[in-house]
């Protein structure tokens, strides 16, 4: 089974407090801990549990540029067989149209049974999967949890859905599947690991490469144009309880006490 | 604007979604003249009650009455979507497991700019849409513009509309199945088999008066023994977020949220949770809710009641001692 799994560098949120920058142009990035995005940690996991059990390769690929190295050899080290960056100067601004578009390229450069995407990343879009499964005109499930190979021509895939139920699908291959977190437990990546594939060469994919007209990418061929960063005007929110821990908790017993919530 | 705006409905056992009124109120914010078309799929008599619901919100309601959709598959309804929708249409769909599925591809398959998760409407010039997203779980939002001039496929987040109840539409039922089924049924390369019931946990949150809740904030599966202490110490039952739920470290069905349990407690107290919209989507009821988190920042505190700035690790055993000794 050869399978392609599209990633993304990203903040570590449960490491990094997000602000924006002063002139609401960014985010405040001089201090952010990046890593790959956690959702497509999990699909990296899956591809490579599924190699490992029916053989072929995984490939993991990003677009950016140089930066994003670092998340393409994380996911090798790991124990993905190949990686691709698709980088090129007209990629800047794309829309997920546009990071679709690059992508299918790519995808039509080889044959490849299965494409898995995180389900949703930073800016909690989760659209790359379902716009490159139309723009291929393969199947697609979004939000995959559970995913069990049948044989070499369709798999069997379970969605998360609301309540904690499941919604089971058998899917033909070639197929997109856009993995929701928790559907395995990734390995872990070892300073060892990521030192065996520091020296390999990643393969760079240009537009030109890729045979994408410059125009239906990039800031010329985005429909979505993100203006600005901004906090948003906040209500009143909760009583911050303060002073000594001591005096914190006494208020807090107090409160606990008046709304039930000590038996 | 002279675009048309339609909004998806749905709907469960006969009852339309609560998305489907705000959906109205979406469609209103982004073009105050709008006519609003429900566009609805399912099958014989409960999509029928369901109509019959909806005609007093839309002014039409665009309806696909098919045996094959009495489940809705997003694989098969994308492909009936494209026979019917006009290419330059406004379609909102609620931004939730169904839409997410659904919502990307339809916009390619309609050649229509993709728009998701908004969570507010600006104005509409020259073409462009000004609308409000968040990023970062909802650390920041952002303001994004978005050409609809040749149609757009724009998700909602649910709760961030405010529900039109006015009903005041006498709208008509459309029968669109013949239009959909044109060609044939479309979409089989992925077959719907069957809905997997979450399992029943040892405990039933969904029946606890009070919530001990904890999150990503504990950092360490070890670290939940200080919870577990917490929570006896209270009386009170253990329920976690999604990541805890991830890691393995607590049973599914302790999950509060959009894709785990809905509960209605009279105390929640929310230990280490960020507070993600799909978290805070799982409380109901107004319970008095307490967020203890190190960030200051943590969306948490906008939900909550009454905050405390603080490392849950450090925090929590103070509290279990002082209640412990308290009861004596």
């Amino acid at each position: 089974m050869e399978i392609l799994v599209c990633i993304k560098r990203a903040p570590d949120t449960s490491e990094n407090e997000i602000e924006v920058n002063r002139d609401g142009t960014d985010i405040e990035r001089d201090d952010l801990v990046y890593s790959v995005n956690e959702w497509d940690n999990y699909a990296v996991e899956e591809a490579i549990q599924i190699r490992d059990k029916m053989g072929g390769s995984v490939t993991v690929v990003t677009v950016g540029d140089e930066d994003d190295e670092e998340v393409i050899r994380r996911e090798m080290a790991m124990g993905a067989d190949h990686g691709i960056l698709l980088s090129d100067e007209t990629f800047k601004g794309s829309d997920g149209r546009g990071i679709s578009a690059i992508l299918k390229a790519e995808v039509e450069k080889k044959n490849y049974d299965l494409i898995l995407t995180g389900a949703q990343a930073d800016d909690g879009a989760g659209q790359v999967g379902g716009i490159l499964a139309a723009m291929l005109d393969w199947p697609y499930a979004s939000l995959v949890n559970f995913i069990d190979v049948i044989d070499d021509k369709k798999i069997k895939v379970g969605r998360e859905i609301a309540g904690g139920n499941q919604e089971m699908h058998e899917i033909d291959l070639p197929c997109v599947l856009s993995i929701q977190t928790g559907i395995n437990e990734p390995r872990y990546v070892g300073i060892r690991g990521i030192r065996k594939v520091a020296s390999l060469e990643i393969p760079v994919h240009t537009a030109g490469d890729l045979g994408i007209a410059p125009e239906s990418v990039g800031e010329s061929g985005a429909r979505t144009k993100r203006l600005d960063y901004f906090v948003p005007e906040l209500g009143e929110g909760a009583e911050i309880l303060e002073g000594s821990t001591e005096e914190i908790i006494d208020k807090l017993l107090e409160f606990l006490k008046a709304k039930g919530g000590i038996k | 604007m002279a675009q048309q705006v339609f909004a998806y409905i749905i709907h469960k056992e006969g009852v339309a979604d609560d998305t489907a009124l705000e959906m109205i109120a979406a469609a209103r914010k982004l073009d105050p003249d709008a006519s609003v078309a429900a566009v609805i799929a399912g099958a014989g008599a409960e999509l029928d009650a369901v109509c019959r619901e909806l005609v007093s919100s839309f002014s039409e309601v665009w309806k696909i009455d098919n045996e094959a959709l009495a489940y809705v598959n997003a694989e098969v309804l994308r492909r009936m979507l494209v026979r019917i929708l006009p290419k330059d249409g406004i379609v909102l769909v609620p931004h939730e497991h169904f839409g997410m599925d659904l919502a990307p591809g339809l916009s390619i398959m309609l050649d229509a700019a993709y728009l998701p998760d908004a969570v507010d409407f600006e104005g509409v010039e020259d073409g462009k849409l000004k609308a409000v997203r968040e990023e970062y779980t909802g650390q920041v939002s952002t303001h994004v513009h978005c050409d609809i001039s040749q149609g757009a496929v724009i998700t909602v987040r649910p709760g961030s509309f405010k529900a039109d109840e006015s009903k005041s539409a006498s709208g008509k039922i459309v029968d669109k199945t013949a239009e959909a089924m044109e060609g044939g049924l479309p979409g089989g390369a992925r077959r719907f088999l069957e809905v997997v019931e979450a399992e029943v946990g040892d405990v039933d949150i969904t029946k606890s008066d009070v919530l001990v809740s904890v999150g990503r904030g504990i950092e360490d599966e070890d670290n939940l023994e200080m919870i577990f202490d917490l929570a006896e110490a209270m009386g009170a039952d253990i329920s976690c977020s999604r990541p805890i739920v991830d890691a393995k470290w607590l049973e599914k069905s302790r999950q509060v949220g959009t894709s785990g349990q809905t509960v209605k407690p009279k105390v929640y107290m929310a230990l280490g949770i960020s507070g993600a919209f799909q978290h805070v989507g799982g409380i109901k009821g107004a319970p008095f809710i307490i967020a203890i988190n190190k960030n200051p920042k943590a969306p948490i505190f906008q939900a909550a009641d009454v905050g405390i700035v603080d490392d849950i690790l450090d925090f929590i055993p103070e509290l279990t001692d002082r209640i412990n000794e308290m009861k004596g």
